[in-house]
């Protein structure tokens, strides 16, 4: 696994070449090729605010700031995290013909699929940075420097899911359905239209045992939240677990990896 | 690298094994839920029924050897080339490998639609091994050699397949391997491309490279190899000198669609079983659809060997059309015989007889057949077209009764440059005369 690895990086290049590839084949051609990737979060969030503020009026922002802002910071990072894994999962298969015929890392394929999504991710800060000067919202810039920080983790962890869904799918094909529902169920679990000081004590623990309830806890810290950033411990235990989520990931990979090209 | 007297193997072949697992139809699509229900997620990865595409194969191949491997649809070449590659596993054995491989297994594999030639030359050569730099340094060898310097900045979606297939084998020839693989890609492509190609691999021939070719088209293999191997069922059947190995191999494909043919017939609703007593004096026999190879006879007199001979006395089963070509009888008796004849009969695959002849209708009387014996038909010309042929050969009686009967037992092969058609080649040529004017024949 280690040899992997260190082989991985000696394909880095061809990484990156593949996310400019993507990046560029799926903006060519379309008139507002840039624009459509954010049609549908910003969709969401036109809906998002307009039935949260106007039809049933929840706290989920404070006074202070605004209920699309406070949404926007969870809806950026799921969209990527969603849309990485819903593209994991077909990501083998779609290119099954270069696994079965070209000799090269078949971990790069997944690995592009999310480090695109974080270009695009990257693409929606300036949209974000709007709404702030829309707003009228101050940024405090000493906690924006986490920020990195907290994509990093949300990368790993990604990156692991992204890994085991990818090579578990070409085995069991029924797994691309099921990620899709899955991460309807999941989005529902973590406050990003609400905030987890709303959730009930109840099921408050059950929450709390999602990792991206603290990425996006993480993120408004960073972002939104005034005063200092206090997500520090937290996003400590999270970086180990999204580290081991990776490993995880990289391993199944890495055993699955002789019957990739078998079974795609 | 050591320096010496023996050759280094540039690829390296140990008893390699390949399995491949067959999942059953339900196993393939509704998985998740029973691969839960049957146990542990990766327990259910264990195969049920497995496939063996390799059971067994050890071979070297030698630096700078052009090595062809032949054999029918899934007896394993593929796979052997793949595991060459490095795209698999073997399930056990060892595959070693000297030097950079290239694989020319699919061209322009990973080539995406909507970006440049340009750009997709360099994430293809990455692919393959090499370096941002590398490519730079080789970029305008590799557009010429695709002749495609005016469209290279064009997406390739907008290219044909031919300048698709250019780009892809430039390429992957130009990864400058070690060792080359490739895969029935010259198959695909036109004329002009295919020559050029060879001429590549001419070229990489003569700087010492080794290229391992798995085809179809024996006389590539013929023609460009030092050495050829005939997979059979996961097996090697044959390895050596890339004629013999080709011979080898028609006869027995020859052999086994006389066989299906036969088989065919058996089971058909009008199975009429031949005469067995249809002697060659008419060459009427029944089509070989209808009639199966065998022997049959009384034995009194029993042919012991069957030899076709070049003219100096070499057995051969390949022959160039117009060759000359002795076919040697060796017959016993055990008691002295006075009632004989020795006929011999040629048929093509499709089961027509060529010629057919004994020594009755010529007008031979016989005398006396007694111990061991040999007859010979001499054949100044085979003037045959290109085919694979089969021998009837008989000892009967002047009544046709048959002392022993070889039915299509005796194959051969004929070769030959034109690719004429018909069942019979007479001597022949071309006059012109008036305003025609040609070139060639």
């Amino acid at each position: 696994m280690i040899d992997s690895l260190r082989h991985l990086l000696r394909y880095r290049a061809l990484i990156a070449s593949l996310v400019a590839r993507d990046l560029k084949a799926r903006y060519r051609g379309s008139f507002l090729g840039f624009f459509w990737s954010f049609v549908n979060p910003l969709l969401l969030l036109l809906i998002y605010t307009f039935i949260f503020t106007t039809v049933v009026p929840s706290r989920g922002g404070s006074d202070e700031t605004p209920f699309a802002l406070f949404l926007f910071c969870g809806l950026l990072p799921w969209t990527w995290f969603s849309t990485a894994l819903v593209e994991s999962s077909s990501v083998l298969i779609a290119g099954g013909n270069l696994i079965r015929k070209v000799l090269f890392p078949a971990e790069v394929l997944p690995i592009v699929t999310v480090l695109s999504g974080l270009v695009h991710f990257c693409f929606g800060l300036p949209i974000l940075a709007g709404f702030f000067v829309y707003f009228g919202t101050p940024v405090a810039p000493l906690d924006l420097l986490w920020l990195p920080l907290v994509v990093l983790v949300q990368l790993l962890l990604t990156l692991g899911l992204s890994l085991l869904i990818s090579a578990l799918t070409v085995h069991f094909r029924d797994l691309r359905d099921l990620v899709a529902n899955l991460l309807t169920l999941w989005f529902w679990a973590t406050p990003i239209v609400y905030a987890l000081a709303q959730v009930p004590d109840r099921v408050r623990p059950i929450i709390g045992l999602n990792p991206f309830t603290h990425l996006v806890v993480a993120y408004r810290d960073a972002l939104l939240t005034p005063g200092p950033f206090t997500s520090a411990p937290r996003l400590a235990v999270l970086a180990v677990a999204a580290l081991g989520v990776f490993l995880f990931g990289y391993f199944v990979f890495d055993r699955l990896r002789d019957t990739l090209a078998e079974e795609v | 690298m050591r320096d010496g007297a023996e050759a280094m193997n540039a690829v390296e072949v140990r008893q390699v094994a390949k399995q491949y697992r067959r999942f059953g139809r339900r196993k393939s699509f509704g998985t998740l839920k029973s691969a839960f229900l049957s146990g542990s997620l990766f327990g259910s990865l264990q195969p049920k029924e497995v496939f063996h595409a390799l059971r067994g194969v050890s071979v070297d191949i030698e630096q700078g050897r052009t090595f062809g491997v032949i054999g029918r649809n899934g007896s394993g070449k593929s796979t052997l080339l793949k595991l060459i590659a490095g795209i698999g596993k073997p399930t056990s054995g060892t595959v070693t490998v000297h030097g950079r491989v290239s694989a020319l297994i699919e061209l322009g594999a990973g080539f995406h639609p909507e970006i440049s030639g340009r750009d997709n030359v360099y994430i293809n050569g990455m692919m393959l091994g090499l370096s941002r730099r590398d490519i730079a340094a080789r970029f305008d060898d590799i557009v010429r050699f695709a002749e495609l310097e005016e469209f290279i900045d064009a997406p390739v979606k907008t290219y044909s397949s031919g300048m698709y297939m250019r780009l892809g084998f430039a390429v992957a020839i130009n990864v400058d391997p070690d060792v080359l693989l490739v895969d029935e890609v010259l198959a695909v492509g036109d004329e002009a491309f295919t020559h050029k190609c060879l001429d590549k691999f001419a070229d990489l021939r003569r700087r010492g490279k080794t290229i391992v070719l798995v085809t179809h088209s024996l006389d590539l293999v013929q023609r460009f190899c030092d050495e050829a191997l005939w997979l059979d069922g996961g097996l090697a059947r044959l390895h050596g000198d890339p004629k013999r190995v080709i011979d080898a191999y028609l006869l027995d494909v020859a052999d086994s669609e006389a066989r299906q043919l036969a088989r065919a017939a058996g089971s058909g609703p009008r199975a009429v079983m031949p005469d067995h007593g249809t002697d060659l004096r008419t060459g009427e026999l029944p089509d070989m659809s209808k009639a199966a190879e065998g022997r049959w006879g009384s034995r009194e007199a029993e042919i012991v060997g069957v030899v076709l001979e070049r003219p100096d006395g070499t057995p051969a089963q390949t022959f160039q059309s117009g060759d000359p070509v002795a076919i040697r009888l060796r017959v016993h008796a055990p008691r002295p015989l006075q009632d004989f004849v020795f006929g011999v009969g040629i048929f093509n695959a499709e089961g027509t007889c060529c010629y057919g002849t004994n020594t009755q209708i010529e007008g031979a009387e016989p005398g006396e057949l007694s111990g061991d014996a040999e007859a010979v038909l001499h054949i100044d010309r085979l003037d045959l077209v290109d085919g694979t042929y089969k021998l009837d050969v008989a000892v009967h009686k002047q009544n046709g009764v048959p002392y022993d009967y070889h039915r299509l037992m005796h194959t051969f092969r004929v070769t030959s440059r034109v690719k004429d058609t018909g069942i019979y080649r007479p001597p022949h040529r071309w006059t012109f005369s008036g305003g025609v004017r040609v070139a060639g024949v």
